[in-house]
Formats: C-alpha cells, sequence, structure tokens
C-alpha cells in the first residue's frame, strides 16, 4: 500500500522547507514528500504552476494532503488542485491545520498506511486540541 | 464599431495600463491592511496577459476570457490570481463565441457565483465581491451606460471603508481594518472602469 504523499506550501521557500526538513527528520523517507514557496517572481507568495509541480512530486496513488500557511496559499492550492487532471482531482485534499504541526502528523498519520482522508482529519484534529 | 480581435486587445490594453497605472496605489491600501503586494500583484499578472495579447486576442471571446483567467492564475501570485482567474474562466464558460449585451448580466453573475465559491466569502465581507456584486445588480436591472457602471463601481468600493473585513488578512486586524477602502473592492472598480471605457461604443 503506498503513503500518502504530502505537500507544504509556504510564502516562504524557507519555511516551506524548513517544514520539510522537519517532517524528513521526525518521520522518515517513507512518506513522499514536497514542497513549495514563493510567487513566480521569486519573492514572497505562492505560485500555482509550482503548486502543481509540487503534487506531481509528492504524487501517491492513495493521495495527497497539501498543507498551507495564510489565505493566499489556500485559495492558490484549491485553484492547483482545481486544474489537475480529473482522475488526480479528488484524491488532493487541503489541510486545515498549522504548517509545521500540521505536515509532521499528517506525515506521520501517512506513514501508517492511512487512507487521504484520514491523514487530513488527523491533522485537523491535532489543530483543533 | 470594431471588430472582435481589435476590441479584445483594446480591453486587454486597458486593463494592463489601469492595473499598472494604480499599482502604487493599490499596494498601499494592501499594505494598510493586508501584505501590501496587491498592487505588484495584479501587475506581473496584467503585464503577462499584455505580453500574450496578440495569441489571446485572436482566440474567440469564450477562450480569449478562459486564457486570460488562466494567465492571471498562474501569474498573480496571491490570492488575487485564483479570484481574478476564475472570474475571467468562469466568464468564458458562460459566454457564447458572438456575445451580444443581454449576454453580460448573465455570464456576469455566474462569475460572480464561482469567484464567491472560490473565496468562500459573500456580500459585505470587505472584498472585490462588495464591487461586484452591486454592477452585476446595475446590469441585471437594465442599466447599460458606461458612466453609471463606473460610478456604481467606484461607489461600491468606497463603501468598503467602513465594513469590518471578515475574509482574507484583513480580517486578522479586526475593527483595525475599518476606515480603509479594499484593496481588492478597488482594482475591481478600476478594472471595471477600464472595461466600461472601451465598451462605451459597442
Amino acid at each position: 500500500m503506498e503513503s500518502v504523499g504530502v505537500v507544504i506550501v509556504s510564502h516562504s521557500p524557507k519555511v516551506a522547507e524548513g517544514a520539510a526538513d522537519m517532517v524528513r527528520q521526525m518521520v522518515g523517507e517513507e512518506v513522499p514528500l514536497a514542497w513549495t514557496g514563493g510567487n513566480p517572481s521569486g519573492g514572497l507568495g505562492t505560485d500555482v504552476g509550482q503548486i502543481m509541480s509540487a503534487i506531481d512530486r509528492a504524487w501517491s496513488n492513495a493521495g495527497v494532503v497539501i498543507l498551507v500557511d495564510l489565505g493566499g496559499a489556500e485559495t492558490n492550492s484549491e485553484m492547483a488542485i482545481e486544474m489537475l487532471p480529473d482522475e488526480r482531482r479528488a484524491k488532493v485534499l487541503v489541510c486545515n491545520a498549522p504548517l509545521v504541526e500540521g505536515a509532521v502528523v499528517a506525515a506521520t498519520e501517512a506513514a501508517g498506511g492511512s487512507s487521504v482522508e484520514t491523514v487530513r482529519q488527523t491533522a485537523e484534529e491535532y489543530s483543533a486540541r | 464599431m470594431q471588430d472582435a480581435v481589435s476590441l479584445r486587445a483594446a480591453l486587454v490594453k486597458a486593463v494592463a495600463e489601469v492595473v499598472g497605472s494604480h499599482a502604487d496605489e493599490l499596494t498601499a491600501l494592501d499594505q494598510a491592511i493586508g501584505d501590501g503586494d496587491h498592487g505588484i500583484n495584479m501587475k506581473r499578472g496584467f503585464e503577462a496577459v499584455a505580453a500574450d495579447a496578440a495569441a489571446l486576442c485572436a482566440k474567440p471571446w469564450p477562450d480569449f476570457l478562459k486564457s486570460v483567467g488562466t494567465t492571471l492564475v498562474m501569474k498573480v501570485g496571491g490570492a488575487s490570481g485564483p479570484l481574478y482567474g476564475t472570474l475571467f474562466m468562469a466568464m468564458g464558460k458562460e459566454m457564447p463565441e458572438n456575445p451580444t449585451a443581454a449576454d453580460l448580466p448573465r455570464a456576469f453573475r455566474a462569475a460572480i457565483l464561482a469567484v464567491q465559491a472560490r473565496g468562500k466569502a459573500e456580500r459585505g465581507h470587505k472584498t472585490m465581491l462588495d464591487v461586484l456584486i452591486p454592477v452585476a445588480e446595475a446590469l441585471e436591472s437594465g442599466i447599460y451606460e458606461t458612466d453609471k457602471i463606473a460610478a456604481a463601481a467606484h461607489a461600491a468600493a468606497e463603501a468598503t471603508k467602513p465594513i469590518k473585513a471578515v475574509r482574507g488578512r484583513a480580517s486578522f486586524l479586526g475593527d483595525r481594518s475599518i476606515g480603509h477602502m479594499d484593496p481588492g473592492a478597488r482594482s475591481s472598480a478600476l478594472l471595471i472602469e477600464a472595461v466600461s471605457g472601451i465598451l462605451e461604443n459597442e
């Protein structure tokens, strides 16, 4: 059974990369993981094309969850999901959870072989505590 | 009347110019209650549209509008990319190849519903919708005079000042968002005025 993939989307590439480093150290290598940050000019922001490419890098047939920081990261992630091919779209979910904690919790749950819905739910429940 | 390709080219030029010439103002509005990137983001998006104008304008109305929307989605870099992108893409879905004035209110309303869904916002949340919805209502009530439409858009943008933001980063400010015009409402009013100016003779 493939693990659900995790994508980290921040306005800042440094935040996204740092969060991904923490996931790797705490959870290990078995979960597909990708990060992206920055707008199309390299400033702070998010980039729909780059988010689509991160989803591709973290792709798993079990699906992908996305952790986002602020407003535009969420809107741009939802847009990126909508622009995916039909067969992938329903398998990608944005988590309403804090970026760093959510990514670690999601990856931990994913490493146990859970479904994409369960991975999202676990990340969101953690944030509600 | 001009042919459709020239009309599309005039529209692209007008919206790119108005966004470019107001980029600093939009950024200043966004610095007050957002993250200060609205002007630069919109400028990047509409410059990308203008740079591709020849290819975009050669497409029939539905594809033209969808491609403008896709370009904005890919190039703007902030939440306004998907929001304005969705507006244009949804209009493209609704517009026939040879639209008449009567197609405009219907397509515009459908596009606004798509933006509402994308931004999970309603009227009165201090967003671009507070300009787009009154303009849609004016069109639906048969008002087509372009100066009236532009005036309605600017009045609606002005009316976002006393509203307390509930969506977007401005909502983090709570009461401190009161007294500032919403940058998205301002950019919507500017775009509507620019488009109205071109459609005046059509």
